[in-house]
């Protein structure tokens, strides 16, 4: 083939740039909207802007300056936007409470006030001699802050800004990540231990054979995640198919509790991702030539050994593959634990969706998603190293 | 020893992958308002619900309205795309290959809360077009890897063949390439659709109570109350992606043959 010409190159870009501009302005903006939105903080500099600048003029110590209350009362007066105020008041309030009346009883006496320079804010709220709220409103007025993803770690600034950790009664997050990977580390593990075997199987089988133990991987793989879900809900339930099979061939006396626990979850997302585990594992032992296992044997290997020394090792490249994938996906599931689970095996996909969906407190949804979105780049980073060609096997 | 050994294993994980699927399957037919075997006596009443009850209907309107726009944007954009990429004469193709990949890649709910703030922004949340936009996103990477696979089946010696004999290149996309990359076209688009049809987790972040799809209300509905229209629903949808599926399979096999046979 020739060089492309210029002319060749401007079509081209002209041919992709709609959709690098849809997936720039649809998919790429809103990744960085999320990422902002866990260090963005300025709902208090937006409405405090001279006091935000003040503030510098203050130690931390006793009461500020009145430089800065009068910058701080001057602020108040001009605010406008009352939409823009609730949510400073909102920002303030989750530091210390008692800012929501503090605020309202301030700002009307600061429009009320004839000369702001004297206004004396401690006679108009007892509070504003209480450096715990002046305090508060300085560590609110810098517009960038790294509060969310501190917390997302569990940890913390104390009163002097240095990190420490989060209590431990409300740190949580660490253990749900932690949880997280266990969760997907025990799937893929699973998977591969199913899959490994699965897939030597199928590349050892010919014809008809060899067809349906594909088709048995494919045909789940084609089939909707949350009707595989749904079935799986139906069968482990307490009067579920499972139960009741058990029972009538006399293995259980009553009901094993199957559904909205661990296991229930591990066996659920180990159905949806065995292909997953299956597929690469055999598109590379399909390259295998058949009269390797005999040769070992010939040479006086037994079959584990041969199984050890030659497949194992040819296998691996696909058996890498095939794990970082199933648990690259395992660790970004909402779906199966929020329906299978119990309280204790929700993921850190149940935690951002708690925060964005219930709480609208998008910061930690933000710092949270970072974290997960971070680890999973990462991974794939690593997979399409090790399979050359970035590209996930079809209907993921 | 070592070959009933297999066999065995076999036919347990063949069991293990298939059987829940099919299980649950006759449970749409149920007369009972209980999801559990055995069936009492069989009835149509759960389908009759499916299409007469508010919600369910409307989210299968829904499902269709989202599912053919997601579908008609993610196709025009990735063949598109898939075109300009063929034969690689952009700097920095790589690149964008991945970039039209990484939607399959990124969780869907990191995806979800971005795209949840972005919509509000721009005052898109809970509207048809913001849903249909969010689908297709995810829906692209599948476009763009089937059209580039038929692209990639067809033997530049066709093409050069057409413009030896004075076809201008505009004639030779028209009438050779073109024709010869719409198996690949359709079987990206049954991909998006059928993606796009089993989305549940970004629905959740984007849509409103109008939006909701079929997926989404199953699983509210598994969530709150769990009845059998959901396996009636789970059947549909079966029926439906094994539809698709077989479309696909037989456009891959003329798409072979096509390019097989010049």
């Amino acid at each position: 083939m020739s060089r492309p010409s210029i002319r060749d190159r401007a079509w081209a870009a002209a041919l992709v740039a709609p959709l690098v501009l849809f997936l720039v302005l649809f998919f790429v903006w809103p990744l960085w909207t999320m990422v902002t939105a866990s260090v963005v903080d300025d709902a208090v500099t937006k409405v405090l802007p001279r006091t935000a600048a003040a503030m510098a003029q203050w130690d931390g110590n006793d009461l500020p300056p009145p430089a800065v209350q009068t910058a701080f009362a001057e602020d108040l007066r001009s605010a406008e936007d009352q939409q823009a105020l609730g949510e400073a008041v909102r920002r303030l309030n989750s530091a210390v409470s008692g800012f929501r009346t503090l605020l309202s009883r301030t700002v009307t006496a600061a429009r009320e006030a004839a000369d702001l320079a004297s206004l004396d804010l401690a006679a108009i709220d007892r509070r504003w001699s209480d450096p715990r709220f002046w305090r508060a409103i300085r560590d609110a007025v810098p517009p960038y802050t790294d509060r969310n993803l501190l917390a997302a770690l569990d940890l913390k600034r104390d009163a002097s800004g240095n990190i420490t950790a989060e209590d431990p009664g409300t740190a949580a997050n660490r253990v749900i990540m932690l949880r997280t990977f266990v969760i997907a580390g025990t799937v893929t593990l699973v998977c591969a231990l199913i899959g490994l075997p699965y897939a030597m199987l199928a590349a050892s089988a010919s014809g008809l054979v060899r067809a349906l133990l594909l088709l048995a991987v494919l045909l789940p793989l084609w089939t909707s995640l949350l009707v595989r879900t749904a079935a799986w809900f139906i069968l482990l339930q307490q009067e579920g198919l499972i139960n009741d099979a058990l029972m009538a061939i006399g293995l259980i006396d009553g009901p094993l509790p199957l559904i909205f626990n661990r296991l229930g979850v591990i066996i659920a997302m180990t159905h949806v991702l065995l292909p997953f585990m299956v597929l690469p594992i055999y598109s590379v032992l399909i390259a295998v030539p058949r009269n390797l296992m005999p040769a070992a044997a010939s040479l006086g290997a037994g079959p584990l050994r041969a199984f050890w020394r030659v497949l194992l090792p040819l296998a691996m490249p696909g058996l890498m593959s095939g794990c970082l994938l199933v648990f690259m996906v395992a660790i970004g599931y909402y779906i199966t634990p929020a329906l299978v689970g119990g309280a204790n095996d929700q993921m850190i996909s149940s935690v951002i969706a708690f925060y964005a969906l219930g709480t609208a407190n998008w910061g930690m949804a933000g710092a949270l998603g970072l974290i997960l979105l971070a680890v999973t780049l990462l991974l794939y980073v690593v997979y399409g190293r090790l399979s050359r060609s970035p590209q996930l096997p079809g209907g993921a | 020893m070592l070959r009933a050994l297999q066999i065995v294993f076999g036919v347990l994980v063949v069991a293990f992958l298939i059987l829940p699927i099919i299980a649950i399957l006759p449970l749409a037919f149920t007369s009972s308002v209980f999801l559990t075997y055995p069936i009492p006596a069989y009835s149509l009443r759960w389908f009759e619900e499916l299409v007469t009850a508010d919600v369910w209907r409307l989210s299968i309107v829904n499902s269709l309205i989202i599912g053919i726009g997601a579908t008609v944007l993610s196709t025009v954009l990735g063949t598109l795309a898939a075109l300009g990429l063929r034969r690689s004469a952009l700097p920095l193709a790589g690149l964008l290959r991945t970039l039209f990949l990484l939607p399959m890649v990124v969780p869907a709910v990191v995806l979800g809360v971005g795209m949840q703030i972005l919509l509000v922004r721009l005052g898109l949340a809970s509207s048809y077009t913001g849903v249909i936009i969010a689908h297709a996103v995810l829906c692209v990477p599948f476009v763009v890897v089937s059209v580039s696979a038929a692209l990639q089946g067809i033997d530049p010696a066709i093409e050069r063949a057409a413009m030896s004999l004075g076809a201008p290149p505009v004639t030779v996309f028209r009438r050779v390439t073109l024709p010869l990359a719409v198996p690949g076209v359709v079987s990206g688009a049954v991909f998006a659709f059928a993606t796009s049809l089993d989305e549940v987790v970004i629905t959740l972040f984007v849509a409103g109570p109008n939006q909701r799809t079929l997926a989404r209300q199953m699983f509210s509905s598994i969530r709150e109350n769990i009845s059998p229209t959901v396996a009636a629903a789970a059947l549909l949808l079966i029926v439906g992606t094994l539809c698709l599926a077989a479309l696909a399979a037989l456009l891959r096999r003329r798409e072979k043959r096509a390019t097989a046979l010049p």
